[in-house]
């Protein structure tokens, strides 16, 4: 059996909320972002700079990527339990899965506080 | 999705039914379509989740100097870059319509034997088209 230690809020209907309202949010900043390059072929960097000076682009992108971390952990989460699981590993499986998920969240975490330095040059 | 509701109840319906065969081997399963859109889902979810630190970087690059900025430009010209964008975008694509398709089955739109399946091919032959776009405007 896998336990619920590790999902992302504790319950599954959270998560599943979780999921879905990141989703949005990514979807919308991926087609904001995407679109903003399609139309700027010729794009410098004084225009690029400037448009992450904003404060609203900042607070977005920043906002992508803390969705980034809840979306993307949900997802690991699930994949992880349902593939790397006794059914796979035996009954040691958590020892496959727990390590793997903790690198994980640490790479989301890391991103986060990666994107932040990023934006703010902290 | 029809993993993630399929393992549990069937190991569950296999302990109490103990007598009858049950086959959970899901490799000798003949899967219908909307279990491969559902399998490239996670699978182009993994690639995004990987492909974050290179946008990352792209991003760091892109805004620390001008001089930077060109020198990322510059190396997006060469042949291998150009294929790594090219790849993280088709994976961002697909994760976004099959993502779409899922929130609209949330909400009971092409979840049904026949709509799921024409959900399934919408979603390929969308994504097939957008990833040819991309890839025309990658190169």
């Amino acid at each position: 059996m896998v336990t619920n230690v590790t999902n992302f809020s504790r319950s599954g209907l959270y998560d599943w909320v979780l999921q879905r309202l990141t989703a949005v949010v990514l979807g919308a900043y991926s087609v904001f972002l995407l679109g903003y390059l399609v139309m700027n072929p010729s794009l410098q960097f004084d225009q690029w700079a400037q448009l992450f000076e904003e404060t609203w682009v900042r607070i977005f992108t920043l906002l992508a990527l803390i969705s980034i971390l809840a979306h993307a952990w949900v997802g690991i989460w699930t994949i992880t339990t349902d593939y790397l699981n006794e059914h796979t590993f035996g009954s040691k499986s958590v020892l496959v899965r727990f390590p793997l998920q903790i690198l994980c969240f640490a790479a989301l975490i890391s991103y986060v506080i990666w994107g932040v330095q990023i934006l703010w040059g902290l | 999705m029809l993993i993630l509701l399929c393992t549990p109840p069937c190991h569950g319906v296999n302990r109490v039914n103990s007598k009858r065969p049950v086959n959970l081997d899901i490799t000798t399963i003949k899967l219908p379509l909307p279990a491969y859109t559902s399998i490239l889902h996670r699978i182009s979810g993994v690639v995004l989740f990987i492909a974050l630190g290179f946008l990352l970087y792209g991003l760091e690059q892109s805004l620390a100097s001008r001089e930077s900025f060109d020198a990322l430009k510059s190396l997006l010209t060469s042949p291998l870059a150009k294929f790594i964008t090219w790849a993280i975008l088709s994976a961002l694509i697909y994760h976004f319509i099959a993502g779409v398709k899922h929130l609209l089955m949330d909400v009971d739109v092409g979840d049904g034997k026949e709509s799921g399946t024409l959900g399934a091919i919408v979603t390929l032959v969308l994504s097939i088209s957008l990833i040819s776009l991309a890839g025309f405007w990658v190169w």
